[in-house]
């Protein structure tokens, strides 16, 4: 890729993971967005990743 | 054995698993256990003090009907001063939905496991509205109960001798593709019953006997739902007590508490308070009205039924709310927190999949998705009955109690 171009200068389809206001505000920009239904492992309780990191061990 | 391993073998004892509606006996005959003053209920252990609206009204009408007491405030005076004995069905291989009063003169549905040689049982299903199980105990309820025990009950075992037992699981599997979920839409399955039994209803009764019968359980609507719940049980019980396995065994509610069993944790309960129902109510009642989610009926959802089969479902929605989209969705978002797919409980709509099978508590914690029920909601006050149905979900707090034990399970 030359250094002068840049992959937004075409037009761009997204794929959102997290927090939904950011696919809103390019949907507000009319840029094609699919937000996705993502979150933390365990809500990001960090005793309850610990809890499913040691039985993925026992996987 | 690694937990994937004991989960895979967990959920082909459930999958080889048959039910086989084969009789119909009292309680006290074929329930483990069952003493001169036992009230089994449904979900978790709960003291009559916790007990809700619904299920105290239900066990009045119980220790009414067994002659134990003539009046609510007699049966609080036995229920308190320790005469009646207390125990959560699901310890005695019974079950029932709503408050799921078992007492030992009631006649129970007797369905086999014949690959694992586990009985289960289940009272006779009483119809919707002003019934039993919602805490209803009035005459004309009484006169009902013992109508349905006295009269159908015998004919009805009579016929189920002669036609060798129904099949349930293969009944169950035809209706699945026939547009019910085995939990709040019945109408294929019922009918399916229907017409498995009717030929033999007339061979061994007499006309009238025969006609009150078949349109009993026309009119009842979900006749089949607690005989299909006993055979549930069944397969669950053969996964159950499989060493390291993460598969949740049971999923039950007592109006108080909503608690879980996990196949690898033996017969520990994980419970937290029991949620409210979302849903549609009838005309005249709403949220100020309603119990706290009740019964074991989500043994359904545990065994890959109810929710979990909505998307061959969506018709459900008209009754619990929400649209067909919502259903094939539900479905989806199950197969996330589930180990395994059914083997014989095929989804049309999703290209003959098999339903989610297996809630593993690993990936209900992992994911946040909790089990959703849609359920009938009982009224808060005792005697009124159904006042409405919805959905709900197993709180999050039952699954992650679970998995702490299980990761400390081997600690001294």
């Amino acid at each position: 890729m030359k250094v002068d171009q840049s992959p937004l200068d075409k037009p761009i389809r997204v794929i959102n993971i997290g927090l939904e206001s950011f696919a809103e505000d390019l949907r507000n920009a009319d840029i094609p967005v699919i937000q996705m239904d993502w979150r933390p492992p365990a809500g990001g309780d960090l005793k309850l990743i610990a809890l499913l990191d040691r039985l993925a061990k026992e996987a | 054995m690694s937990i994937n391993e004991a989960n895979k073998n967990c959920l082909q004892r459930i999958q080889e698993s048959t039910a086989l509606w084969s009789d119909i006996r009292p309680a006290k005959e074929v329930i483990p256990g069952m003493s001169k003053r036992t009230v089994l209920h449904a979900g978790p252990p709960v003291a009559w003090e916790n007990m809700c609206g619904p299920m105290r009204g239900s066990i009045t009408g119980a220790c009414i009907y067994e002659g134990w007491a003539r009046t609510p405030e007699e049966v609080a005076e036995l229920a308190t001063s320790g005469e009646l004995e207390f125990d959560s069905s699901h310890h005695r291989h019974a079950i029932g939905p709503m408050s799921g009063i078992i007492t030992p003169s009631m006649e129970v549905n007797v369905v086999t496991n014949t690959v694992h040689n586990i009985e289960t049982y289940s009272t006779l299903y009483m119809g919707i509205g002003k019934v039993l199980r919602h805490g209803a105990f009035d005459d004309e309820v009484l006169a009902k109960l013992r109508w349905m025990n006295e009269n159908l009950a015998p004919l009805l075992k009579a016929a189920l001798l002669r036609a060798g037992g129904i099949d349930l699981k293969s009944l169950v599997a035809q209706a699945v593709q026939m547009g019910d979920e085995l939990h709040n839409r019945n109408k294929a399955s019922n009918a399916l019953l229907l017409t498995s039994l009717v030929q033999h209803l007339i061979a061994v009764g007499d006309k009238a006997a025969v006609i009150e019968a078949i349109d009993f359980i026309d009119k009842a609507g979900h006749f089949i739902l607690n005989a299909v719940m006993a055979g549930a049980k069944g397969m669950l019980d053969a996964g159950s007590n499989v060493k390291d396995s993460t598969i949740v065994t049971a999923l039950a509610r007592n109006g108080y508490e909503t608690g879980i069993r996990v196949s690898g944790l033996g017969d520990t309960w994980f419970t937290a308070p029991a949620p409210m129902i979302e849903g549609v109510y009838f005309p005249g009642f709403g949220p100020e009205d309603a119990n706290p989610d009740m019964g074991d009926s989500a043994i359904t959802e545990t065994v890959g039924l109810g929710s979990f089969a909505m998307a061959g479902a969506p018709a459900v929605v008209e009754y619990i709310g929400g649209t067909a989209q919502f259903a094939m969705e539900t479905t989806l978002r199950m197969y996330e927190i589930t180990a395994g797919e059914h083997e014989t409980f095929k989804l049309p709509p999703v290209n003959f999949r098999g339903t989610p099978l297996g809630i593993d508590i690993r990936k209900v914690v992992e994911t946040g998705i909790t089990p959703v029920i849609n359920t009938g909601i009982a009224c808060k006050r005792p005697g009124v009955g159904q006042i409405g149905a919805g959905l709900t979900a197993a709180p999050i707090e039952c699954f992650t109690q679970a998995l702490d034990a299980f990761a400390n399970r081997n600690e001294p």
